[in-house]
């Protein structure tokens, strides 16, 4: 049982290797378009409250779509390949940082943002020495989520033919090829369990941190 | 959109048959994860290790865990259940534990002075004021459980990805978008309809 296994990793490594490389590729590049979009935006979203509150029900409709629909609809629109892949992940992993940086900004206790103003902090120097520090672990919490949609999301990439470890698990299936089909889901599977634990160490690595430096 | 018009008893059965497979999950879900909520919320052990199992589940990707499950079940309706069922456990068993867990402790020592057994406290205060925690879990699970579906279509699990599939393979772009449209307006639709029912349950008289 395992031998047949074995034998297909070691006759089909390079394709084990270059699924992998664009499945990493294609969820790097979306996670760090969210992370330039929504990082901004939500600080920006965070000090106006009156306009957060559309954004944020736009953005959680977003949410609740479910995300084969999300990357299909890119083809009548963008066709196939990595750029339509690339920009349903983008909108896949979106709404988790944004929602918890504004949410994350918001919760940050006035009292200690009125105190620092009181110092003489600038309303920029505020943001970047108090708020946001402050919300970094809620914010983190985000971005952990995200990261770990996005490589979900991207095994079924594939079927907009932006490639990764989807591909085999399509393949496998199409050959009817069981080793093929379990060896992809395997590494995808690993790829987002790793994603997870490695987000959520540097999560509490970073707040292990804010808490040394405030106390 | 001629697909559509085309072919309207298609999408209609398609929609039927994925309403019913998420209302089986959700009911197999709801079986057990109740029990295991109740048992595990006073049980800080074993509840690590359900929120680390179910959360192990939750991770993996709906598409691997559906490609893991064909060489032990192969293909149908019945892997596909299993698999929508082993994602919907972390969601709805740690809001009932929340739920259970932030019933304020003089409420229960009240029942208990009241002369309550154990299991009539559970089930007049203990469960009722943590039902809007476990309603809320509800509609995060029914959503998820619709976008799982979609991908169950895979792995024949019918419904409405099984159009998107079908309009992939058939290049047919019209079929795929209105598969797609018709997932997403599902699950917005179900998401919107819990979250009023929660809200009137919240104001009946639960518990935050």
């Amino acid at each position: 049982m395992t031998g047949a296994y074995v034998t297909w990793i070691a006759g089909h490594r390079s394709i084990l290797w270059r699924t992998f490389a664009e499945h990493v590729t294609l969820s790097v590049t979306a996670l760090a378009i969210v992370l330039v979009i929504a990082l901004p935006l939500g600080i920006g979203l965070a000090r106006r409250p009156r306009l957060a509150a559309p954004v944020v029900g736009i953005v959680n409709a977003l949410r609740t779509v479910p995300s084969l629909a999300l990357l299909v609809i890119m083809l009548p629109v963008l066709g196939t390949g990595f750029l339509p892949s690339v920009v349903a992940l983008t909108l896949y992993g979106l709404p988790a940082v944004l929602v918890n940086t504004v949410a994350g900004l918001r919760d940050v206790d006035s009292n200690i943002v009125e105190a620092a103003r009181g110092q003489g902090l600038s309303e920029g120097q505020n943001v970047l020495r108090i708020s946001l520090p402050l919300a970094t672990p809620v914010i983190l919490a985000g971005i952990r989520t995200a990261a770990v949609q996005i490589v979900s999301a991207a095994t079924l990439a594939v079927f907009i033919g932006g490639g990764g470890l989807g591909e085999l698990i399509s393949a496998g299936m199409g050959l009817l090829d069981i080793p093929q089909l379990v060896i992809g889901a395997l590494a995808v599977a690993l790829l987002a369990l790793v994603t997870e634990i490695a987000f959520g160490a540097t999560e509490r690595l970073v707040a292990g941190r804010l808490l040394g430096s405030t106390a | 959109m001629d697909w559509i018009l085309n072919n309207p008893e298609t999408l209609w059965e398609a929609l039927v048959q994925h309403v019913i497979i998420v209302a089986e999950a959700l009911a197999i879900s709801l079986a057990i994860a109740l029990p295991l909520g109740i048992w595990s919320a006073r049980r800080p052990r074993v509840y690590a290790l359900v929120l680390g199992a179910t959360g192990i589940l939750y991770t993996i990707p709906a598409l691997a865990l559906f490609a893991l499950l064909i060489p032990i079940m192969g293909l149908g309706q019945g892997p596909a259940l299993t698999a929508i069922v082993m994602y919907s456990l972390l969601v709805l068993t740690r809001n009932v534990v929340v739920g259970l867990r932030n019933v304020p402790g003089d409420i229960l020592e009240a029942a208990d002075g009241m002369g309550y057994g154990r299991w009539r406290r559970l089930g007049a205060i203990e469960l009722p004021l943590a039902l809007p925690v476990i309603i809320a879990g509800i509609r995060l699970t029914v959503v998820t459980q619709i976008s799982v579906a979609t991908v169950g279509a895979f792995i024949g699990a019918g419904g409405l990805g099984d159009i998107i599939f079908q309009g992939i393979t058939q290049d047919i772009g019209d079929k795929v978008v209105v598969g797609a449209v018709f997932a997403s307006a599902l699950a917005i639709l179900a998401d919107e309809s819990l979250r009023f029912i929660e809200t009137r349950v919240r104001a009946a008289g639960g518990l935050e």
